[in-house]
């Protein structure tokens, strides 16, 4: 059994070769690769990765290349520059990775693993899975939630707008009942402006040099706009200025505010200042209960987050190392696992044949009695069988263990049928389809 | 000797209470919060049950020396920080509360214990009422002065873009600032009923309700100013940064009029006279 992980992502391939691959109903066609036993195929604006278990690695990585070059129409030599092909404990750590949000364009982003769940389902529902790539699923699921939850990965926003509202909640709290106005329409003011909406913002006013574009964004907000020479008014009730005009002067000085506080009951007052060049006076940040943060400021948060989540990346990756290794464990099992199985059936069907067989000879045992010999003679049969399954389990992950699988089937006369259940049991899917 | 042990086993719980507390705000794991809130609770159980055996043992409030009043403050801190922690949620203040509290504890430990005899004219109601109303007083000023201070250190980080360690994991300025309005609001009514009723205990025992008496002239003081910072707030909308300071300044005031009044000036409310009153 061989975990096989092939794709392309945003550090390997440009967009132009990745959206060639993207396609809703490639995974019906790639189970036709008949050396395929489990699959699934995973889909996002930064990656296109094919997820198989297969007995035959070789065999099947260049069926799956060979596919992806006629799906994509991509030459063999081209596409080879793009893909990475990751095996056994090396793919499951990527898959990891990948669903950790380690392997994103923005590290911790958190869409990703929402994408993971949503391919995972669409291969179940096209009963592509097996027991292998379930495991592998649930266990990504359960690293994916211990990364976030266990190191900073995904605190701290790590865009301008977004940026911009954390530093009003640390300063409001909560958003709700705060008023905001936007001075200059701007497209990342606008999306600022929505942002402290989402969080709850109740009042989006607009003044813009141009009253027409005022209202028309105004409307956009179920809110009214006001004139330049009203600034001055509304910076005595509204709690957040964002500004982005294209005025060569600061349009909020110093002057303005001075005396403001009293009127404003020293409520905090939180400018955010995108334009360039400025748009607020930067000694206004010198004003009690006023805060002003200019682009350059909020950049240099941005970059600072970025920097504290690659520092939790490394946090995050001793984590997958570790899980790594108990899935590996787990891994090295499966193999065993079909002959434990049938050795324990053939040893709890002789206990009850033999049972049967002495049923009438037993008849005047009280149940008691009964139940304790059926009881002793499972135990024996158990403690018997015990050995043997240690040693399996001691050689699991070896070269040598089939060698002692075989042996083992041939010295206890196991079923073959019981011992390929599994095998069997995923083809069967397949051919259901 | 039992009072000794139940002693020991409140501190070792408030000492318990600030290391996982301290290690909670560099680390964020919530088990460490849990750890810490218990230990909490705990160190406030076996207080109560300290002060209360205190009680037994005298038959009035165990305030009469220096060592148990700096105890008692501890505890009237821990149970103001219970109920501004129900209100607020805030988890970080336990951090800079439970030290606070085990250094109180640990320094009352240093101080001797007095063997002087219970005077009858300690053995009233009105003085357990006085030192109580008094003592929650002054916990939720601790509380304010530490709310405020933690405040500025917010506005500091904000100002001057420095948003690392701390400025995450202190609550937002908003909260900051009710925390300090809250206790500064609730204290008020505490000290006043505090002072008023010392001045009815000193006419039952002294026959006088007013003596000018060091620590009560410093109460007095105290009293005026934080008088003034309410007015302020609530009359005038004072918040933020300078209402923080104020209310800085205000319980250093009151820490000196506490302890000045109770160790280095003389007066009968100095704790180390209190054995020698009614001689």
């Amino acid at each position: 059994m061989k975990i096989l992980n092939i794709g392309m992502n945003h550090k390997t391939a440009p967009v132009e070769i990745r959206e060639r691959l993207a396609s809703k109903e490639v995974l019906e066609d790639l189970v036709k690769i008949e050396s395929i036993k489990e699959a699934m195929y995973v889909l996002t604006c930064n990656r296109v990765e094919a997820i198989v278990i297969t007995e035959n690695e070789e065999e099947t990585k260049k069926a799956i290349i060979s596919f992806l070059c006629r799906l994509g129409d991509i030459s063999k030599e081209k596409i080879l520059n793009f893909i990475y092909v990751y095996r056994d404990l090396d793919a499951v750590k990527h898959v990891f990775k990948v669903a950790s949000s380690l392997d994103s364009m923005v590290i911790g982003e958190p869409q990703i693993l929402g994408q993971i769940k949503d391919s995972y389902r669409q291969a179940v529902e096209k009963r592509t899975t097996g027991p292998v790539i379930n495991a592998l699923m649930h266990r990504t699921f359960h690293v994916a939630k211990k990364v976030r939850t266990e190191t900073g990965i995904c605190e701290s926003a790590v865009s301008v707008s977004y940026a911009a509202v954390e530093l009003a909640k640390k300063i409001f709290e909560t958003l709700s009942d705060k008023k905001v106005l936007l001075v200059g329409a701007g497209e990342m003011s606008e999306l600022t402006a929505r942002h402290l909406v989402s969080q709850g913002a109740k009042e989006v006013l607009v003044a813009n040099r141009t009253f027409e574009k005022a209202i028309e964004l105004a409307s956009r907000f179920n809110s009214y706009a006001i004139s330049f020479d009203e600034i001055p008014i509304y910076l005595e009730e509204v709690d957040i200025v964002i500004t982005s005009t294209a005025s060569p002067s600061y349009i909020i000085t110093k002057d303005m505010l001075k005396g403001i506080e009293r009127k404003r009951r020293n409520r905090p007052l939180f400018f955010i200042d995108i334009a360039v060049p400025r748009d607020v006076d930067p000694d206004v940040n010198s004003l009690d209960n006023i805060y002003l943060y200019d682009i350059d400021d909020l950049k240099g948060v941005v970059q600072a987050n970025l920097e504290q989540r690659k520092k939790e990346a490394k946090k995050a990756e001793r984590i997958i190392e570790e899980e790594v290794i108990k899935f590996g464990k787990w891994l090295k099992q499966l193999d065993i696992v079909p002959t434990i199985i049938s050795l324990k059936n053939k040893a709890y069907s002789i206990v009850e044949k033999e049972m049967r067989r002495s049923q009438s000879k037993l008849k005047d045992l009280s149940p008691e009695q009964k139940k304790a010999i059926s009881i002793l003679c499972k135990s024996i049969a158990e403690k018997l069988i015990n050995d043997p399954i240690i040693f399996l389990k001691s050689k699991a992950g070896r070269p040598s263990l089939n060698t002692y699988l075989d042996f083992t089937k041939k010295l206890f006369k196991l079923d073959e049928q019981q011992g390929e259940e599994y095998n069997e049991d995923t083809r069967h899917k397949f051919n259901n389809r | 000797m039992l009072g000794h042990i139940l002693f020991k086993i409140a501190i070792f719980c408030y000492i318990l209470a600030s290391a996982s507390l301290i290690v909670y705000i560099i680390k964020q794991e919530n088990r460490l919060f849990k750890t810490g809130i218990l230990s909490l609770i705990s160190a406030f159980f076996f207080h109560t049950i300290f002060l209360m055996y205190g009680y037994y043992i005298l038959g009035t409030a165990p305030v009469l020396d220096f060592r148990s009043a700096l105890s008692f403050f501890s505890w009237s801190i821990m149970l103001v920080y219970f109920f501004i922690y129900l209100r607020f949620k805030s988890k970080i203040l336990g951090a800079f509360v439970a030290p606070f509290c085990s250094f109180l504890m640990i320094s009352s430990s240093f101080f001797p214990m007095s063997k002087a005899p219970v005077k009858p004219i300690f053995k009233t109601v009105w003085l357990t009422i006085h030192v109580l109303t008094t003592f929650l007083g002054n916990a939720l000023f601790a509380i304010a002065f530490i709310a405020s201070i933690l405040y500025l250190l917010q506005d500091h980080y904000i100002k001057h873009k420095k948003l690392s360690f701390l400025y995450k994991r202190l609550p937002s300025l908003t909260t900051l600032d009710n925390i300090n309005h809250y206790a500064l609001v609730y204290g008020f009514p505490f000290l006043s009923a505090g002072i008023i009723t010392g001045a009815i205990y000193a006419q039952i025992a002294f026959g006088r309700y007013w003596q000018w008496d060091p620590k009560e002239v410093w109460s007095l003081i105290t009293w005026l100013l934080y008088a003034a910072l309410i007015h302020e707030r609530i009359a005038v909308g004072w918040k933020g940064r300078k209402a923080a300071i104020m209310s800085v300044i205000c319980f250093l005031v009151l820490g000196f009029s506490f302890l000045g009044t109770s160790l280095w000036i003389k007066g009968y409310h100095n704790l180390k006279n209190l054995g020698t009153i009614g001689s």
